[in-house]
């Protein structure tokens, strides 16, 4: 929709101080869904000229924050590495439609910050870190499960950027398991949880986003029990912080996560042969 | 900075706005195929390529669009009108209702690769249809052809495409805001903040300083005349509890001024700058609260408002007993009891409400008169609406609507006119109001909330005893439809079912929510959700196949309809097909193989519910329709029902071919203006194949009648050996064609033309019948339909595919309502969902294929045996979900929508309760905030 008290629109490669209304155009595909009567500029991102994801000498990949969903998705196709299928399993688990993927980025999705957003669960999974830069400058990093602090909330200074996110290069080489579940036919997430088993040491990791507020990643030295999985998990997620929204119950939101949990558990511990398609 | 790109290969070099989306800069250069569903991404209906790349235009900055080549509907063709295959298929095979979805759609699959048009659920993710349930879209995606093209007289019963089909596939039809207007301003709505206050003052001097703002109109400029929004043949059907612009303001979202301005940007300005001083008054949101003494009392008003105990907030309320309840209980051996409750839902037809006001000269010279071009099911209700509130003779108020782009009922409402006509008027300027997709679902109405208690008794041998309702209808904060939909609610639904006593006790109670109004099933849907539910319970405990109970228990041809609500002396059973309806779902059960594609471990069951329903409102509706012959020895149609994708245009023309003899291509129709006829009621109720369509086949057969008498003079032929042709008449072994006939007639100033009126009464009933058979997963509440089928007894189909669209509509409108839609409404009155991502519409993963059967019935009231079946194939399809829900795993859910975690909750809670068959579980109260 128009954005009507916006009355500038000024290229981000121009450096401007920050001042109130201003607003980082990503995709836009957030922005331009819903009035936004306080914005009175757009810094806009799309002449940044950032290689959108680029795998770096160490292994590990980094994906501009201006990577669009569709550029991700085509890149995933051709990526060999053992984890390339999670990627367009996340995309997929978009609301939004293949045409939104043609101009929503993956920066946007983690910077909206909302619990469904299945970037923060691809990149949270994958164990990835944000560089953020803020308007001095200053570079930093966080994980991404530590950037998403709650729904719709994230560690994100007034001005600060999010440069790219990076995905370790021992977290592509683990074979993934993907669940989702929505209260709709391909609809918004009510739970989206994602092994990954690493090879090397055996560990596993299991993260569940949607169904909280925050991305919860368990991290177990080897693959634990059910019940240890399911005690794990219980204990990790405060009462208040499985998410209550028209979207899904918190009860049910609850119980498919540990549901979920499980059978990627199951899945991931009887080695690759049980690679049973996902839920819907 | 110099701006430029190319649009279907054409030059534009305007710069847009800062923050301006693509979508409006196209529309403001003429574009008008790319059309506003939600403004905000969900929708698809803004889809065009850029760079050949399919985006949402709502979404995209215009100012990205620098220097890319644009492509709209309206350049999908190649450049000599050479269809785009995606266009040719869709019109082969109709896949579009009202057509306002339909230029996203093309956009979109013009654009799909092998291996989505593999996996079209996925594809078509962000496409939203309101009315086709997508079965057509499918087929036209497929390439399966349709329509058919029959031989001059023979186009009655066959499938004829709709006239506008070209128009709708090249982006050139003409909806309600598709028009250019010289000098057009645009209105803005500031709304209530407060579900109940009393406005002490409004301040507008610092509105009336932004730049470009023409005027605000607050509560002061507004007349103190109280009307309904709601439209109806007699205007006393409906309380006047509304003013234009009020100072009490009595849900969330109520107007409280209007600003008027060069651009929406400086309206929406104007209105963040006016200062409003509230009172705030106490308010309620629950109607058995709202009846309560010493509840607050939302309209104070006296008995010329119509309102029937003001004090109690009931607004309507109906009360009535046949026999004795008490009797039929004691004489049952079952009695069933339960109450049922329908949330809110909204129509959500994806063109949204709005009105353009402007001034032309009148067609007599003299002086000049407003037009009012309006998205509307009712012009000429509109017309007389507008001309009782500001006192403005007939003659110098014209209502017009283009091509609407869904209705559903909500439009059977004066929500922006009045408002648009007063800043006009003011103004002496064209106005526009278009509402945003926000609007429409805390500013426009709703479908009523219902709450039902019911309870039914029968013998052992699966006699019905009696049947009693106490049903309560939450309106919201103005009356409108509101006990006009809760005497339909009670009526129909319950003189279906033979039983010696019933009872009924109704309410339609205001509460401060937001208004709900007419809605496709006008309340049938409902009540019909619960005594389906109950019937079907009733079968159960007594050990009784559910439809045999049925068979047993309704009312067969020949016999009276009896409501406890008050009779209806013009309703007949003209014809009957409820035995077919159901012989129908009985065959398909026998054959059914559908359990073997449950997944392991799932819950199967199947359900079945039917209804019954009037096939026109009570108490008039009218229809006024001229046929003529034209100088080039063509037809027209004039006719006053609106066009919004029900299919009626096709319908007159097919009625008017068969009468004369022709072909529809040789017939054209103008219609939905107050211009163009007498009169006509309103595209609503169902009407206008039975009503408008019996105005249009009288004056067809009465043109017939003066042509061939004329050729008979003319041709000095026996007129008994006259015979219509195509484009001719055979007189006698002599063709003369309708052009030389036409200029004859001329020459002696015979008129060759002919009027038709049809009063709607009496009135037939329709029926249908809707089974599923469904999996439930018990670990995850999610619920597969395995199989959907739907027997319609439409009397004599004038138009099967156009009619088993409107069925596949129904139905796929009516799952929504059954399994996910809900307008959320919070603790202090406020909409929680007033957006398509909030609200969830069925998209083409959600709807199934409905096997769609037409009974073999001919109608003795409705034109050449028709019957109304566009609001009916709603009315059985939630209760027969419940139904199977209830087959499959032994809980009666008595509260839609079905939605996966309340499914699964109620699993567990019935599980936890040693959970046996057809013990009824608990339902988990609503969730917080949803009243």
């Amino acid at each position: 929709m128009d954005l009507n008290t916006v009355l500038e629109v000024r290229d981000a490669r121009q450096r401007t101080p920050w001042r109130t209304g201003d607003a980082w155009l990503g995709g836009g595909t957030y922005l331009f869904s819903e009035p936004q009567p306080h914005i009175r500029r757009l810094v806009d991102l799309s002449r940044m000229g950032w290689e959108p994801v680029q795998q770096l000498p160490d292994g590990s990949l980094e994906i501009a924050a201006t990577c669009t969903i569709a550029q991700l998705s085509r890149f995933a196709a051709t990526f060999r590495v053992p984890a390339a299928p999670l990627f367009e399993q996340c995309c997929r688990a978009f609301l939004a439609s293949f045409k939104i993927w043609n101009m929503a980025t993956v920066g946007g999705n983690l910077c909206n910050g909302l619990p469904a957003g299945p970037m923060i669960s691809l990149t949270a999974a994958l164990d990835g870190s944000c560089l953020l830069q803020a308007q001095d400058g200053s570079l930093r990093r966080t994980k991404v499960a530590d950037f998403i602090t709650g729904a719709g909330r994230k560690d994100l200074g007034a001005g600060e950027l999010l440069r790219s996110v990076t995905l370790p290069a021992r977290a592509l080489t683990c074979r993934t398991a993907f669940r989702q579940v929505s209260l709709y036919g391909l609809g918004r997430s009510g739970a989206l949880v994602i092994g990954a088993h690493d090879p090397l040491d055996g560990s596993l990791a299991v993260t569940v986003t949607a169904a909280t507020v925050r991305p919860v990643r368990l991290w177990f030295p080897t693959p634990p029990s059910a019940a240890a999985l399911r005690g794990t998990l219980a204990r990790a997620v405060a009462d208040d912080e499985w998410f209550d929204d028209i979207h899904g119950l918190p009860a049910w939101r609850r119980h498919m996560a540990l549901r979920l949990s499980e059978e990627i558990r199951s899945e991931l511990a009887h080695g690759p042969e049980l690679t049973r398609e996902s839920a819907r | 900075m110099t701006f430029a790109l190319h649009v279907n290969d054409r030059p534009f070099d305007a710069e847009p706005r800062p923050g301006q989306c693509l979508r409006t800069y196209l529309r403001d250069r003429g574009w008008f195929g790319v059309k506003k569903g939600c403004d905000a991404g969900d929708c698809g209906a803004c889809t065009v390529h850029v760079d050949g790349e399919p985006v949402h235009s709502c979404l995209y900055p215009a100012v990205r669009a620098e220097g890319r080549r644009v492509t709209t509907v309206e350049g999908l063709a190649e450049p000599d009108g050479e269809l785009h295959p995606v266009q040719r298929r869709f019109l082969d095979a109709q896949g579009f209702q009202c057509g306002f979805c339909t230029a996203g759609f093309l956009m979109t699959t013009a654009k799909l690769n092998e291996d989505q048009l593999g996996d079209l659920p996925r594809a078509l993710k962000g496409n939203l249809c309101r009315c086709t349930g997508y079965r057509a879209i499918e087929d036209a995606i497929r390439g399966v052809r349709h329509v058919e093209e029959p031989c001059p007289g023979q186009s009655v019963g066959r499938n004829l495409g709709a006239p506008a089909g070209p128009q709708v596939v090249t982006g050139t039809a003409r909806y309600t805001f598709d028009i250019e207007v010289e000098g057009l301003l645009h209105m803005k709505l500031l709304r209530s903040p407060h579900p109940h206050a009393r406005i002490v003052s409004i301040d507008t001097a610092e509105a009336l300083r932004v730049p470009g703002v023409h005027l605000v109109l607050t509560h002061h400029d507004a007349p103190e005349r109280l009307f309904s929004s709601a439209r109806h043949e007699h205007p006393t059907e409906d309380p006047d509890d509304t003013r234009v612009l009020d100072d009490v303001v009595r849900f969330v979202g109520q107007r409280v001024a209007a600003v008027v301005a060069d651009s929406e940007g400086a309206a929406e300005e104007g209105c963040r700058r006016i200062a409003v001083e509230y009172e705030r008054l106490p308010y309620v949101l629950d109607p058995e609260e709202a009846m309560r003494p010493g509840a607050p009392v939302i309209h104070p008003k006296g008995p010329e408002s119509r309102i029937a105990r003001a004090g109690n907030n009931v607004v309507g309320e109906v009360h009535g007993e046949v026999g004795s309840v008490e009797q039929g209980f004691a004489d049952a051996d079952v009695v069933y009891e339960e109450t049922f409750r329908t949330q809110r839902v909204q129509h959500a037809s994806l063109e949204t409400h709005g009105a353009l006001a402007y001034f032309e000269e009148k067609e007599d010279g003299d002086g000049e008169r407003i037009v009012v071009r309006s998205s509307t099911q009712v012009p000429f209700l509109t017309r007389r609406a507008l001309c009782a509130l500001y006192d403005l003779p007939q003659d110098e108020v014209r209502v017009v609507a283009g091509r609407v782009g869904g209705g559903f009922g909500g439009k059977q409402e004066m929500l922006t006119e009045d408002v648009v006509v007063l800043a006009a008027m003011r103004l002496h300027r064209p106005v526009k109001l278009e509402f945003t997709r926000a609007e429409q679902f805390f500013g426009a109405t709703t479908r009523h909330p219902f709450t039902i208690g019911i309870k039914a008794g029968a013998r052992r041998d699966g006699t019905l005893t009696a049947l009693q309702l106490r049903v309560v209808s939450n309106t919201g904060a103005y009356g409108n439809h509101g006990p006009a939909v809760m005497f339909h609610s009670v009526g129909e639904s319950m003189a279906v079912y033979r039983a010696p006593h019933k009872k009924v006790n109704a309410f339609s109670v205001y509460t401060n929510c937001v208004p709900a109004g007419a809605f496709r099933g006008y309340g049938l849907g409902q009540v019909t959700f619960a005594v389906e539910s109950a019937m079907d319970e009733l079968a159960r405990r007594l050990g009784i196949d559910p439809l045999v109970f049925r068979e047993r228990n309704i009312i067969g041809p020949g016999e009276h309809m009896i409501s406890p609500g008050g009779e209806e002396e013009d309703l007949h059973i003209a014809s009957y097909g409820l035995d077919q309806c159901l012989k129908v779902v009985r065959d398909a059960i026998a054959a059914d193989r559908s359990a073997e594609d449950a997944p392991e471990g799932w819950l199967v069951g199947q359900g079945t519910a039917m209804s019954m329903i009037a096939t026109g409102p009570p108490g008039g509706h009218y229809a006024d329709a001229t046929v003529t012959l034209l100088e080039d020895g063509t037809y027209d149609i004039a006719v006053g029902t609106a066009e919004f994708g029900n299919g009626t245009t096709t319908v007159h023309k097919q009625i008017t071919a068969g009468a004369l003899g022709t072909t529809v291509d040789r017939i054209a129709i103008r219609q939905s203006d107050t211009d163009v006829v007498r009169h006509d009621t309103g595209a609503f109720g169902s009407a206008g194949t039975v009503v408008a369509g019996k105005a249009v086949m009288k004056a067809a057969n009465g043109l017939a009648e003066r042509i061939l008498s004329f050729a008979a003079e003319h041709a000095r032929a026996p007129r008994s050996l006259c015979r219509l042709l195509a484009d001719a008449v055979e007189c006698d072994g002599r063709t003369v064609s309708l052009k030389e006939l036409h200029e004859a007639a001329r020459e002696k100033a015979v008129e060759l033309a002919a009027a038709g009126h049809w009063g709607g009464s009496p009135r037939s009933v329709a029926f249908n019948a809707q089974w599923f058979r469904i999996a439930v997963d018990p670990g995850t509440g999610e619920i597969k339909i395995l199989r959907s089928v739907h027997s319609a007894d439409a009397g004599k189909v004038m138009n099967p595919m156009q009619c088993r669209g409107q069925v596949e509509g129904g139905v796929a409108q009516a799952l929504g309502a059954s399994l996910f839609e809900q307008v959320l409404v919070d603790g202090g009155g406020k909409v929680l969902t007033p957006a398509f991502r909030r609200y969830r519409l069925p998209a083409y993963a959600d709807v199934p294929r409905t096997e769609v059967h037409f009974m073999e019935t001919s109608d003795a009231i409705g034109p050449l045996g028709a019957k109304s079946m566009s609001e009916s194939p709603f009315n059985p399809v939630a209760p027969a979900f419940g139904n199977a829900l209830r087959d499959a795993t032994g809980v009666r859910f008595t509260e839609v929508p079905f939605l996966r975690d309340k499914v699964w909750l109620a699993l567990e809670e019935h599980r936890a309760a040693g959970g046996e068959d057809g013990r009824p579980a608990r339902q988990h109260p609503a969730r917080e905030g949803s009243v």
